[in-house]
């Protein structure tokens, strides 16, 4: 349930929130594609350490470090797994200890810079907005509203499976008992719960909705639209630099390991 | 015996739930819990079963702490029926629906059939045996919820606003019950909103607000207090507030903490005897 708890959305003013998603999306794709293109641990942690003004300004500092340690477990994993493999794979010969894991620390802050960038993304972005994006981006509104339907019931459900848990707990369920195999099997008497709630809370949606007139008129509009402010122009501007200067960086300079600079 | 002392609980969100709760529940007592909407009287019984571990200050079942015993060990003890039963219905049949428990538990093949039989027909089910707990109206399914739970015949029970979405009909059979297990020697606790339900029962009553307890007794005492419920925001029962609108009768003692009708009745009709 942690990393869910990085994700939820909760409804405050700030610069970045304010932010036209469009352009924020373009952003977390520049990030993205930055922390594919390199493998050295320096410009790793650069990205890692250069997004967090953006947390402070959004303040969402609390629920960013809730997300991190909710996914921490798989940035412990992706580390043991490169070490693992790394040393196995060179036969040990591939580079000095020091060198392999500076190799497995990159890899995993290439994980946890898509954590953090995702994480103030969807902190930032309320669900309404993020349809709203997608609608002026073209995609039809009944996709639009699947979409954002679904997102907004991720912390309900979160909540709910929680509830399950307890109530099948004061029964005697042990989820961490058995081998792996059971405690798979221990699962089932909080997922079929949660599925029959989650099928019928959306067949009481849909009756909700056709009550309401879902659909009635073919040509909507909308309340709210959204509109590129300069701040956004900005930031789209960044981004691209941001982009750029990565790729002509990782094409044309030769990026000093952390450990020579260390050692030298 | 459950012994809470001084309890607070803080949910990792941060909404501080609980303040600083110390009461005793003894053995045999029958408590009902009551208060205003996010008072915190969730949080408080999911301590009593060790779903949820005090932040500070201790809760002791049978002198046993809960931070040192698992949910399994302490719900043997303390039965805890939720609010919405399709939060735990899973099964095929309420057959196995109430067998689940039991497994769990490690009971052996003949004690489980005895306990389901027994446990099926207290509670008027037993022609739903094998049919699937889906397939029951909601007043049905509470039942096999609450049948699932007695059926391990825990010393303790707790119920979570057992009378909500109940007829006038269930509500009577579920307060005739549940007057019924406490007669036999089981704590029972309920938490609810239900003042009249409360006031026909006359448990012992805990009022919380803001996550302390405002008030602690008899309910004939706390239930007409007007400025006690009001802040647990609740209603007083009907009964009390005909009888304290009724010019004249403020003085009157006797009156000034009746809560049910039938107290009421047979006082008013006495007086109304002595008038002439
Ligand atoms: N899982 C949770 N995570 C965070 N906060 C919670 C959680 N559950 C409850 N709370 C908060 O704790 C406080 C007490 O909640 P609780 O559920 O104990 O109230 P309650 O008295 O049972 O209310 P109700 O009458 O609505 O059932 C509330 O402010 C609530 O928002
Ligand atoms: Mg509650």
């Amino acid at each position: 349930m942690n990393m869910f708890d990085g994700f939820r959305f909760r409804r405050v003013s700030s610069p970045i929130h304010d932010m036209d998603p469009r352009v924020k999306f373009l952003y977390v794709l520049v990030i993205f594609a930055a922390a594919v293109l390199f493998d050295q641990l320096l410009p790793l942690l650069v990205l890692f350490v250069a997004q967090m003004p953006l947390i402070l300004v959004a303040g969402v500092k609390r629920e960013c470090m809730r997300s991190m340690r909710g996914s921490s477990l798989f940035a412990v994993i992706i580390f043991a797994t490169n070490m693992l493999s790394l040393y196995l794979y060179s036969g040990g010969g591939y580079g000095s200890i020091p060198s392999i894991i500076e190799r497995s620390l990159a890899m995993t802050f290439r994980f946890m810079v898509l954590v953090e960038s995702f994480s103030i993304f969807f902190l930032t972005t309320s669900p309404d907005h993020l349809g709203l994006a997608l609608e002026q981006s073209g995609v039809p509104f009944d996709l639009c509203f699947a979409f954002t339907t679904a997102i907004r019931f991720v912390p309900v459900m979160a909540e709910e499976a929680q509830t399950i848990i307890d109530a099948q707990k004061a029964r005697g369920l042990e989820l961490e008992r058995g081998n792996f195999i059971r405690r798979v099997k221990n699962y089932v008497p909080v997922l079929i719960p949660l599925l029959v709630n989650s099928i019928r809370r959306s067949l009481e949606l849909a009756e909700a909705m056709e009550s309401r007139a879902w659909g009635a008129s073919p040509k909507r509009t909308n309340l709210y639209v959204l509109k590129m402010k300069r701040s956004d122009y900005y930031m789209i501007i960044t981004s691209l630099i941001i982009l750029v200067l990565a790729a002509y960086i990782r094409l044309y300079i030769s990026i000093p390991s952390i450990y020579e600079l260390l050692s030298a | 015996m459950i012994e809470v002392e001084d309890l607070y609980f803080t949910y990792p969100s941060g909404v501080e739930a609980l303040r600083g709760i110390t009461l005793t529940i003894r053995d045999g007592e029958f408590v009902a819990i009551m208060g205003q909407n996010g008072a915190g009287k969730t949080t408080l019984v999911k301590h009593f079963n060790g779903l949820l571990k005090p932040t500070k200050g201790s809760v002791k079942i049978d002198g046993v702490d809960t931070t040192k015993a698992s949910v399994a060990e302490l719900a043997r003890k303390v039965g805890f029926v939720f609010q919405n039963p399709d939060h735990q219905l899973f099964c095929e049949t309420v057959e196995d629906e109430i067998s689940f428990a039991l497994k769990n538990f490690g009971f052996d093949e003949d004690a489980i059939k005895d306990r389901v039989d027994w446990a099926l027909n207290l509670l008027d089910l037993t022609r739903y045996r094998n049919i699937s707990p889906f397939m029951l109206s909601g007043g049905e399914r509470k039942r096999v919820a609450l049948a699932s739970v007695l059926a391990w015949d825990p010393k303790i029970l707790i119920l979570d606003e057992p009378t909500i979405g109940q007829d006038y009909e269930q509500k009577e059979r579920l307060r005739n019950f549940i007057v019924q297990l406490n007669a036999q020697g089981k704590t029972v606790i309920i938490v609810t909103h239900d003042i009249e339900f409360v006031a026909e029962c006359k448990p012992r009553v805990i009022l919380m607000a803001e996550g302390r307890v405002i008030a602690d007794g008899d309910p004939h005492e706390i239930l007409t207090n007007p400025n006690l419920v009001s802040k647990a925001s609740l209603i007083l029962p009907e009964t009390t507030r005909i009888l304290l609108g009724l010019r004249g009768m403020e003085q009157s003692g006797r009156l000034a903490r009746v809560i049910d009708v039938y107290e009421a009745g047979r006082i008013l009709t006495a007086m109304l005897r002595d008038q002439g």
